[in-house]
């Protein structure tokens, strides 16, 4: 069997070298902003970011994804492909220990495929394509697929596919485990305490397996509930790194002109959030074509672009965001422009029905937005009626398919298999989802493309097939896709070489140091 | 008195009762639950996932035998287990309770104090620009959202001078011992407990006053004039123990209100107590745990109010226990 290397001693050499010329320094204290409180530690049983933010220092996925999202070793030191790109070879870091001074071993792995197949919703629906696991050694794990799954080799970094400890959690309640709240990795850092309400503090792993890595002795997560006093904090100096979404957006633009401060939207290529209003496709206006279509010639994007996020993110072209594979800007267009919208709602014959416009409840700046779109729709002669409710109401409401409009935004993890495709196939509709189809889009014709383009081979051909899937969906408007976000992180810039790979801050600051 | 008190706590576990039941169901009037907001948080999720938190959570049985298992835990003393958390309600309780206790007993103390301080002051001076000073400075605090006023004050002493800490309870990683963590902690408590203290402080100024103009135009104080006692003595014994009575009913009441009225100073000076907990409770919906909170603050309001009716007995001897 040919076998194709896709590890390169280049791309190793990536991280250490790519962002700061300047020789790093050791010692010091990173205080970063946690927000809101995350309500577990473990990533493999709560994916949501702030767990991810917290425990990306603690544990590691087999891979780490570069910016334009080519993979990195990781708890893996190199991996191959199979002609027939049905077998994943990964060869293990040799000399690994779990923080407790237990060696990392393949059983492992083989430990996280079971554990994450009942405790992570995501890596579920990735591990579905798995035939079968084997260990041969105690540093090689052998992933045997049942067809080809094209972004199989995307599915690693430490959110999606985090390693888990077998000794300590193998034979136990994953949920009630205690390690859960004061969890063992293999990362840069490790767990030391946890002031519920307060802060969450890490120290430096003196046995990490990177050497002379990480440069930090200590990292706190600072828990600031308000976000005009998490500007204040890091305005006295007392908080060290704003991650993306920490500060209202209309604050960006005043910290970023501060002394000493850097800002920089790197580090979300892998999410790729990309923002957008569920269209309720079942009933009511929405259901027609036209109307969805009307509204998004009505929406001024680039109004919402530049005033209400400050010039951040780029205006969404349809499904996918630019920054992920086989991403095409060749769709039908949908620039503002009321009158098409007032025409198109003519020929729909709309008759003034109410339509229900549900913001999301994040803050001020989705505020302002929900307020912006109403108005748009308004102008072209749509009834809206603002539905105002907080986030358990917004998920339930979305979950049961009670809404007309609701503003959303979702990762796409770097392909369209794994974070586009859901949000349109016919087999993602199920009522009590909060994410997933539950506009309630149904077309046999992109069930099946979808179908095709996750398994195709070679990459050439699975652009084909995306390039047509973005052309029936632009045309068809499901949802309406409004921006692809931006949520700038915001450091003093004596913080160097934070940000160094595509999931930015949740990655863990095994390269950071400061410039003291 | 003993029976009394034995009465009024007998009340006390009734009252506390009828409050579970109540808002048991009302919580569960509002739209979502724990299993949706974690789902809605772990950026994807299917059916499964959320079946199994609901499972887990014990959201999938009939509401009645919720409610059930959960008196029977509380006569037990087990207020049960945080959904979002992960850990006891009461551990949670207990670890953000001195942290509160210490944030409204120091506001308490300083409003109350001023509060009477500056209420006689502008009482003895009324009709004088000193009167109009304080009143209108006690009103100006009063219709001043707190929100504001703690922002203001960060931006001023934080931002601008940097005096005094923006947030939390200490300064995190400095691991003061000693007299050094006093003052440390000290320094964190400034700001919000002059949030709190400044709105309590004007409304007890105000009542004060007015009800000190009140006692002094009835005819006893003639009396004790006409005896030609000391204008002091007689603003002290006679006039403020009398108008002191409505300022402890008033008194007895916020001492309550403050363990879970916090709410708003402490998310934004981000002091880690029961306020703050019960705010995030509520959005995710973590029903045992802003159940918790509300059976600890119920039953503070009643010990609360059964001091102040203790305290009653002090300033005006003529009130007898009805037993």
């Amino acid at each position: 069997m040919l076998k194709k290397i896709v590890m390169s001693i280049a791309l190793a050499c990536f991280l250490g070298t790519a962002a700061s010329a300047q020789e790093p320094k050791t010692g010091g204290t990173i205080n970063v902003v946690i927000q809101p409180e995350p309500p577990g530690l473990n990533v493999a049983m709560l994916q949501n970011g702030p767990t991810q933010m917290v425990s990306g220092n603690i544990f590691e996925g087999l891979l780490r994804y570069s910016p334009k999202l080519e993979p990195l070793p990781g708890l893996a030191e190199s991996w191959t492909v199979s002609d027939d790109a049905k077998v994943y070879t990964f060869k293990l870091k040799p000399g690994v220990t779990w923080h407790d001074g237990k060696p990392f071993t393949s059983a492992d792995v083989l430990f996280t495929v079971d554990m994450l197949k009942q405790t992570h919703a995501r890596a579920r629906g990735n591990l579905a394509q798995i035939d079968k696991v084997e260990a041969p050694d105690d540093l090689t794990v052998v992933f045997t697929l049942k067809q080809p799954f094209g972004p199989f080799i995307n599915i690693f970094e430490v959110g999606s596919f985090p390693i888990m400890p077998k000794h300590l959690y193998e034979g136990t309640d994953y949920k009630t485990n205690p390690y859960n709240n004061a969890p063992i990795g293999t990362g840069p850092f490790m767990f030391k305490e946890w002031q519920k309400g307060s802060f969450i503090h890490l120290v430096k792993n003196p046995s990490y397996h990177e050497k002379g890595k990480p440069y930090i002795d200590d990292i706190y997560w600072q828990v600031i509930p308000d976000a005009a006093a998490r500007s204040a904090a890091f305005e006295t100096g007392k908080i060290d790194v704003l991650p993306g979404g920490s500060v209202e957006n209309f604050d960006v633009p005043r910290l970023s002109k501060l002394k000493d401060v850097c800002v920089t939207g790197d580090g979300w290529e892998f999410f790729s959030p990309l923002a957008w209003l569920w269209l309720n496709n079942r009933s009511g206006p929405t259901a027609n074509k036209k109307i969805r279509q009307a509204i998004m010639y009505a929406i001024d994007r680039d109004f919402a672009k530049d005033v209400i996020w400050n010039g951040l993110g780029k205006v969404a072209t349809g499904p996918s965001s630019s920054a992920i594979k086989f991403y095409t800007d060749d769709v039908p267009k949908y620039p503002y422009d009321p009158a098409k919208a007032k025409a198109l709602l003519k020929e729909a014959g709309y008759n003034g029905e109410k339509i229900r416009l549900m913001p999301l409840p994040y803050g001020e700046t989705w505020q302002r937005w929900g307020e912006a779109v109403k108005q748009n729709l308004q102008d072209v002669g749509l009834n809206i009626e603002t539905v105002a409710t907080d986030v358990p109401g917004s998920n339930q409401k979305i979950g049961d398919w009670d809404y007309d409009l609701a503003f959303s935004y979702l990762y796409q993890y770097g392909d369209p298999a794994l974070g586009v495709a859901r949000n349109y196939i016919s087999s993602q509709i199920a009522k009590g989802q909060v994410f997933n189809n539950v506009e309630g889009y149904s077309n046999p014709e992109i069930d099946q493309l979808f179908a095709e383009g996750a398994v195709a081979t070679p990459d050439s051909k699975r652009k084909e097939i995306y390039d047509k899937i973005q052309k029936i969906l632009v045309d068809d408007v499901p949802i309406a896709w409004l921006l692809e976000l931006q949520f700038p992180t915001i450091t003093h810039c004596k913080i160097k070489n934070l940000v160094t790979t595509a999931i930015g801050v949740n990655d863990g600051f095994r390269d950071a140091w400061i410039d003291k | 008195m003993l029976s009394f008190v034995a009465q009024r706590i007998v009340k006390g576990v009734i009252v506390l009762l009828a409050i579970i039941v109540l808002n048991f169901f009302l919580i569960r009037l509002a739209p979502g639950d724990p299993a949706s907001v974690m789902a809605g948080e772990a950026g994807a999720s299917d059916q499964m996932f959320v079946q199994q938190l609901r499972e887990k959570f014990g959201l999938d049985k009939p509401l009645p035998e919720q409610l059930l298992i959960y008196v029977k835990g509380v006569l037990s003393f087990d207020l049960g287990y945080s959904f979002r958390q992960q850990a006891p309600v009461s551990q949670l309780i207990m670890e953000r309770l001195p942290a509160t206790l210490l944030l409204t007993m120091t506001a308490f103390a300083i409003s109350l104090i001023a509060g009477v301080f500056f209420g006689t002051l502008a009482a003895r001076f009324a009709g004088t620009w000193a009167d109009t000073a304080i009143t209108v400075v006690a009103l100006v605090f009063y219709a001043t959202p707190l929100f504001w006023i703690a922002l203001i004050a960060i931006l001023l002493f934080s931002v601008e001078w940097d005096w005094l800490p923006s947030f939390g309870y200490e300064t995190v990683g400095a691991n003061y011992t000693g007299m050094a963590h006093v003052l440390d902690v000290g320094a964190h408590l400034i700001m919000p407990a002059a949030t709190i203290g400044l709105f309590f402080m004007a409304t007890y100024t105000r009542m004060t006053r007015a009800s000190m103009l009140e006692v002094k135009r009835l005819d006893f104080v003639k009396t004790a004039r006409a005896k030609g006692l000391k204008a002091s003595v007689i603003q002290r014994r006679h006039v403020l123990r009398n108008a002191l009575l409505p300022v402890v009913t008033l008194a007895g009441l916020h001492t309550g209100t403050l363990i879970g009225g916090a709410v708003l100073t402490e998310t934004v000076f981000a002091w880690p107590g029961i306020g703050r907990l019960m705010y995030d409770a509520l959005l995710q919906r973590d029903y045992n745990l802003l159940l918790g909170v509300f059976v600890v603050c119920s039953a503070m309001v009643l010990i609360f109010n059964l001091v102040t009716d203790l305290v009653y007995r002090i300033v005006d001897p003529r009130i007898e226990f009805a037993s």
